[in-house]
């Protein structure tokens, strides 16, 4: 399955027999204060347009752009920040908001075949934010939870993005333009919280095929050392299935090209000596 | 908090074991069983100061939870007797505010307000503010606390707010709000009187609402 998605000038495709498709995380206010404070004040460019250029240069494919700071008007905050970050790179972004109006007014803006961020399981979500998914012709992250919250079991999950599926298809939306998210929550609160992801992962691949991602630094949130924790969790979810993770690059890459070239998706190891060579500070 | 007890000490070591050994003795010899409580208590109180100060991280302090969940399964029985120190007064209410699903933040909060010896009755996720209201009133509860993580759902928390006021219950109960994106502007836009930032913090919070600290 290859899901295709673009910036203005630039195609992307993600699947399986390819390289790890990152999505950058770090456009997104959740814990971190500057961003937060500067997306509530109004005077973003510079921070976002940092965080944009340095995210493309560390080997994000894609950024996520998710503005949903305290007290911030989403509607109207969410297409200028798409704007901005249009501006400054090319490459497609992942509309991200848990407001279906803020999502419009991106896909309003935008260039290209954008991802959005994304459906949930509940009637409201169903409704709103499939219709514009068919409608502006983008692709579409489905979370496998409902208004009970996440399920803590693959089982729960799997009936969640089938009803999900089911009504993508009725909207019209084809499969390849889905993208699955097995939901990543941390294994310092639940040990088995990785074991559920990784059995998700492997479900979700064999009854679809569809493409995977995962906010897979979530894995370690409350832990001490979470870099170990983050590299060996990626590692796992890319074998077991995950095509398009969401993360911080600049930490996530070298994991990742690590583990496509164990893959057998970097023939003769030479975008991994490519990204050595470039980048021998980091080894 | 320089001398805790031996079973105070093995609850701060996350010693499940030797904890459930202490506590049996304890019971055997026939101490009340509100005693064996106020020294795990400590203990608590001391794995909360550790948490704070970054030594002690969250699953070492669910852990506690789970161990003081196990010593109070086998006290329970005996405190049936019992004239029971928490009154209705040690209630908190709790849950995630309508249109929004998030819990895993409001569930460590459960947990430790259970571990510190709350009650908690625990509404859920996506919960109407009439939901919340009728709570209140039904349980005298003093303080509620409200959890959100999508930014757009502080019109709902303002909302519980503003229906505790309606129904003449705004004096009774102290409302805490908490969730990534909560800040003081947040707070005094919904109306709520304090902020949590964690979920210690919260926990600290209702301590000070009840005169625990």
């Amino acid at each position: 399955m290859e899901t295709r998605l673009a910036s203005a000038n630039k195609e992307l495709f993600i699947s399986a027999d390819r390289p790890t498709t990152l999505i950058g995380e770090r456009i997104n206010p959740t814990g971190k204060k500057k961003l937060a404070a500067a997306l509530q004040s109004g005077v973003y460019d510079e921070i976002v347009r940092r965080e944009a250029r340095e995210q493309v240069a560390a080997g994000a494919h894609m950024l996520d752009v998710n503005v949903g700071a305290g007290g911030v008007d989403e509607v109207a905050l969410l297409p200028e920040v798409v704007k901005t970050v249009m501006d400054e790179v090319d490459v497609p972004l992942c509309i991200d908001s848990g407001n279906p109006y803020a999502i419009e007014a991106a896909l309003k803006v935008y260039k290209g075949k954008p991802l959005i961020n994304s459906v949930r399981g509940e009637g409201h979500s169903l409704q709103t934010v499939l219709p514009l998914v068919k409608e502006y012709g983008a692709a579409v992250i489905v979370l496998p939870l409902d208004q009970k919250g996440i399920p803590n079991n693959a089982e729960d999950r799997m009936q969640i993005a089938d009803r999900i599926v089911e009504q993508c298809v009725k909207t019209g939306i084809p499969l390849e333009d889905i993208v699955i998210d097995c939901l990543a929550l941390s294994v310092g609160v639940d040990s088995n919280a990785g074991l559920v992801t990784l059995e998700t992962i492997k479900r979700v691949k064999e009854n679809y095929g569809v493409n995977i991602t995962l906010g897979a630094s979530n894995i370690s949130f409350s832990l001490p050392g979470r870099e170990a924790v983050n590299d060996a969790f990626l590692s796992m979810a890319i074998a077991a299935g995950v095509t398009c993770p969401v993360v911080n690059a600049a930490k996530a890459r070298k994991c990742a090209q690590a583990t496509d070239l164990l893959l057998g998706r970097d023939k003769f190891a030479l975008r991994y000596i490519k990204y050595y060579r470039q980048n021998k500070e980091l080894f | 908090m320089g001398n805790l007890t031996q079973l105070a000490q093995a609850l701060v070591d996350l010693d499940e074991e030797l904890v459930n050994k202490i506590v049996k003795e304890k019971i055997a010899a026939g101490e009340a069983p509100l005693d064996i409580i106020k020294e795990c208590n400590e203990g608590m109180g001391k794995i909360g100061k550790l948490f704070e100060a970054n030594e002690y991280y969250l699953s070492e302090l669910i852990m506690s939870g789970e161990i003081l969940k196990g010593v109070m399964n086998e006290l329970e029985p005996l405190l049936a007797n019992v004239e029971k120190e928490a009154s209705t007064a040690d209630v908190v209410v709790i849950g995630t505010v309508k249109d929004d699903i998030h819990d895993i933040g409001k569930n460590i909060v459960v947990t430790l307000l259970k571990g510190t010896g709350f009650d908690v009755i625990d509404l859920g996720v996506d919960v109407p503010a009439e939901t919340f209201v009728k709570t209140i009133k039904e349980t005298g509860a003093r303080v509620l606390g409200l959890s959100a993580l999508l930014n757009f759902t502080f019109p709902a928390m303002k909302e519980v707010v503003d229906q505790l006021a309606a129904a003449g219950l705004r004096d009774q109960v102290k409302v805490i709000i908490g969730g990534a994106p909560c800040n003081e502007e947040v707070r005094q836009f919904t109306g709520a009187d304090y902020l949590a930032k964690d979920a210690a913090t919260g926990v600290n919070i209702c301590k000070e609402i009840f005169g625990k600290c």
